[in-house]
C-alpha cells in the first residue's frame, strides 16, 4: 500500500529520521498561516501517490506566506498529470507547506526487499534528485548496495560502509550513521514494502534530511499496523478496485472489453494473456480466490458489469476442490440476479464438470460453454465481434 | 520415480485442527499420503480421523517420525509454526498459508539457511508425486503418474497444465507449486537440480510469472546443468507494470520482471517456451 509523502514524513519522525519542517493544508486559506510559522522561504508540494510531481508543476518555492496562499490555490484543486499518472493525471487535495533550505548535496537512499537474496538491501547513491532506474542503467557503478543480516539488524558499522562510500565527511557524515540506522528500524518495525528518500540532502546549515519520502507497506503487514491502515486514501485507487476490495476480490482496471472471472492470480494473468493472443483486449484482471462460492460469484459479475466498456465476459474457473455444478448454480443465480445482457462464455474444468455444463446448458440463460482454455478465448473474442 | 516426496514420507499437519487444515488432511488421506501426525498447540492429546494431535512439533516427530510437514496456519503465526518444524528436525516444510507479511519471510528465510531445511512455499499449492504422495491443496484426481515434473509459481495454472498433459495421455513425477511471494523456500533452480537428477524425470515443464528474476537465473542455470528437455511457460504477458496480479510477487517494478524479457532470456537458454497457456500440453508431447 502506498502513502503519502507527509505520511512517511510522520514515520519518519517518529524513529528520529529528520524531516524538514512542514505543515499539511487542505485548504489555501490555511497555506500563509502554515508559511508564517514556518518562516522565510517555503515549498508547497501537492500530495498525490504517484511520482514526478514536480516536472508536473506541482512542486513549487514561494516567497512568503502571501506567495505561498497564492500558490497554493493553484496546486489544491488541480488536476495533476506527471509522466507516472497518466494522461488522465490525479485531482489535489492536500498540499505540504515545508521549510525551504539551501541545498549543497543531494543524494539516494532506500531500503527494501531484495528478492534474489531474500535480504533487507540499502542501496545508495551519490546521484541523487534522479529516477534510481535511470541512475542503473547508466551508470551502475554509482550504486551502492549493502545486505542486511536479520539477526542483527543495521549496526553502524554497516552504516558507516554506506556513508563512507557516499563520500560524506564531517557533521554530516556522523549525522548519516543515525540516519540509517533509524531508516532501517522504521522500515522493520512498520513492515514497509519499500522506503526511498530521493533525494536525501546535505544542506549548508550542516543538516542531513529526507526532502522526500516514498514509502510502501506490506499489504500483507497491515492487520498488525492499525496506524498505517488509516493511512489508506481511497481517492487514490480507482472506484472499481475499491468496490473489488471490499469483496476480497482481487480486480485490475485494464483497457479492453472482455471482462474476466478467473480463479487464482497465475491462472488469471493467463487467461489474459490467451485472450490478447486471440485478438481480443482484456478489461481486467480478476481473481476471485480459492474459495469462491454463489456470494464471491455474484460480486464480481455485479463488478464487472458496471464497466460500461464491458462487451463480454469470460469466466475461467479450475474446479479442483471447488466442484463445477456448484459454480455452475452460482454462475446461474448470479446471472439471473443481475439481467446480465451481454454474452457470457464459461469455461469450467475439474470435478463434476459435465454435471456443471448441464446446468449451464439447462438454465434457459445464453451462456456459452467453452472446452479448453484456446476454445473459450476464441469464443468469446468471437463473441463481441 | 519422484523427487521430494513419496510413499516414504510421513507427513505431519500443522493447524490440523482448523477448518483448512481438516479437509486437505482428509483429501491427502484418500489420496494415499502417509499423514503421521498433528499438531495444534493446546489440542495434544485429541485426534482427527484418527490421526493423533500433540502439542510440539518436537513431540510429533518423536512419536511419530514424521518428516514433512504441511503447515495451515493463518499468516499472523505461520511464521512462527515454520521456524518450530525447523527447529525440531524436519526435512520438508509445506506452507500453504498465503498473506505473511515480508519482513517475518526475511527472518525465516535466514534461520532455515542454518538447519539446511527444505521449504516449499508460502501462498503455495504443495507437492505432489502422483500415485504416491500428495501435500497440498491441489485436487488429486487431475495428476496421472508418469515422467514430466512440474515447477511453478502458481495453483490453478498448474493444474491446467496438469489436466492437459493427463489428457493427453502424459503423466507427471512430481509437481511442485513453489509459491507466489518474493521470499520463498525453494526456487526453480533448487527443483531442477532434484529433477535434473531423477531419473524418473524425462522432462521438466516450467511455469513462471511477472516479477523478479527467478526464471532468468533459472534460464542460465538450465542452460549449464540441466540436459533435460524443458518447457516453459511465462504468466503476465499482457500484465501493466507497478500493478501486483494477485500475487505479492507478481509485479513488474523498476523495468524488471516483464514476461517478455523473461521468455526471451528462456528461449536463449535453450528453454522450449509456449506464448500460448493453452499450449503447454502438446509442447511437452512434441519434446518427450
Amino acid at each position: 500500500m502506498k502513502i503519502h509523502e507527509y505520511q512517511g514524513k510522520e514515520l519518519l519522525a517518529k524513529y528520529n529520521v529528520p524531516v524538514p519542517r512542514g505543515i499539511l493544508v487542505n485548504d489555501k486559506s490555511e497555506a500563509a498561516g502554515a508559511a508564517r510559522k514556518i518562516g522565510g522561504n517555503v515549498v508547497v508540494k501537492a500530495q498525490i501517490h504517484a511520482g514526478g510531481r514536480g516536472k508536473g508543476g506541482g512542486v513549487k518555492l514561494a516567497r512568503g506566506a502571501e506567495d505561498a496562499e497564492r500558490i497554493a490555490g493553484e496546486i489544491l484543486g488541480m488536476t495533476l498529470v506527471t509522466p507516472q499518472t497518466g494522461p488522465e493525471g490525479r485531482l489535489v487535495k492536500k498540499v505540504l507547506i515545508e521549510e525551504g533550505m539551501v541545498i549543497v548535496k543531494e543524494l539516494y537512499m532506500s531500503v527494501l526487499i531484495d528478492r534474489q537474496t531474500s535480504q533487507v538491501m540499502i542501496m545508495a547513491s551519490e546521484a541523487g534528485g534522479m529516477e534510481i532506474e535511470e541512475v542503473a542503467a547508466k551508470s551502475p557503478e554509482k550504486i551502492i548496495k549493502e545486505y542486511v543480516d536479520p539477526v542483527i539488524g543495521v549496526k553502524p558499522f554497516l552504516a558507516r560502509k554506506i556513508a563512507f562510500a557516499l563520500n560524506l565527511e564531517g557533521e554530516v557524515f556522523k549525522q548519516a550513521i543515525p540516519f540509517i540506522t533509524n531508516l532501517y528500524e522504521c522500515f522493520k518495525r512498520e513492515d514497509c514494502s519499500m522506503a526511498e528518500i530521493n533525494p536525501l540532502v546535505a544542506t549548508n546549515d550542516g543538516r542531513l534530511l529526507a526532502l522526500d519520502a516514498k514509502i510502501a507497506i506490506d499489504d500483507n503487514a497491515l492487520y498488525r499496523q492499525k496506524k498505517s491502515f488509516e493511512y489508506r486514501d481511497l481517492d487514490e485507487e480507482d472506484p472499481m478496485e475499491v468496490e473489488a476490495s471490499k469483496f476480497k476480490l482481487n480486480y485490475i482496471k485494464m483497457d479492453g472489453n472482455i471482462g474476466c472471472m478467473v480463479n487464482g492470480a497465475g491462472l488469471a494473468m493467463a487467461t489474459m494473456d490467451i485472450i490478447k493472443h486471440s485478438g481480443g483486449e482484456p478489461a481486467n484482471f480478476l481473481d476471485v480466490g480459492g474459495g469462491a462460492n454463489e456470494e464471491t460469484i455474484e460480486n464480481a459479475f455485479r463488478i464487472l458489469l458496471s464497466d460500461p466498456r464491458v462487451k463480454a465476459v469470460l469466466i475461467h474457473i479450475f474446479g479442483g476442490i471447488l466442484r463445477c455444478d456448484i459454480l455452475a448454480n452460482g454462475v446461474v443465480a448470479a446471472a439471473r440476479k443481475l439481467h446480465v445482457s451481454v454474452p457470457v462464455v464459461v469455461r469450467m474444468e475439474g470435478t463434476n464438470m459435465e454435471e456443471g455444463h448441464k446446468i449451464l446448458n439447462e438454465s434457459g440463460l445464453n451462456f456459452i460453454v467453452a472446452n479448453g482454455m484456446k476454445d473459450a478465448a476464441r469464443k468469446v473474442v468471437k463473441a463481441i465481434q | 520415480m519422484s523427487i521430494l516426496v513419496d510413499e516414504n514420507t510421513r507427513l505431519l499437519v500443522q493447524g490440523i485442527t482448523g477448518r483448512e487444515g481438516m479437509f486437505h488432511t482428509e483429501q491427502a488421506v484418500k489420496y494415499g499420503t502417509k499423514v503421521a501426525a498433528g499438531v495444534t498447540p493446546g489440542k495434544g492429546g485429541q485426534s482427527v480421523m484418527n490421526i493423533p494431535v500433540f502439542n510440539t512439533v518436537k513431540d510429533a516427530v518423536k512419536k511419530t517420525k514424521a518428516n514433512a510437514t504441511m503447515i495451515f496456519v493463518p499468516p499472523a503465526f505461520a511464521p512462527d509454526a515454520i521456524l518450530e518444524a525447523a527447529d525440531a528436525g524436519i526435512e520438508l516444510i509445506v506452507c500453504i498459508t498465503e498473506g505473511i507479511p515480508i519482513c517475518d519471510m526475511v527472518e525465516v528465510y535466514r534461520y532455515l539457511k542454518n538447519p539446511g531445511t527444505k521449504m516449499i512455499g508460502p501462498n503455495c499449492p504443495g507437492v505432489i508425486s502422483p500415485g504416491k504422495c500428495k501435500i497440498g491443496i491441489m485436487p488429486g484426481h487431475i495428476h496421472k503418474k508418469g515422467s514430466v515434473g512440474i515447477i511453478s509459481r502458481s495453483g490453478t495454472l498448474t493444474y491446467e497444465t496438469v489436466s492437459q498433459l493427463t489428457a493427453l495421455g502424459i503423466g507427471q513425477s512430481t509437481c511442485v507449486g513453489i509459491g507466489g511471494d518474493p521470499i520463498i523456500g525453494m526456487r526453480f533452480i533448487d527443483v531442477l537440480e532434484l529433477f535434473q537428477k531423477d531419473r524418473g524425470t524425462k522432462a521438466i515443464c516450467m511455469i513462471g510469472e511477472i516479477g523478479g528474476s527467478a526464471e532468468e537465473e533459472a534460464a542460465h542455470y538450465i542452460k549449464k546443468h540441466v540436459t533435460k528437455p524443458v518447457i516453459g511457460f511465462i504468466a503476465g504477458q499482457t500484465a501493466p507494470p507497478g500493478r501486483r496480479m494477485g500475487h505479492a510477487g507478481a509485479i513488474i517494478s523498476g523495468g524488471q520482471g516483464a514476461a517478455g524479457d523473461k521468455m526471451a532470456v528462456m528461449k536463449k537458454c535453450g528453454i522450449k517456451v509456449c506464448k500460448s497457456p493453452a499450449d503447454l500440453g502438446q509442447t511437452v508431447a512434441k519434446n518427450l
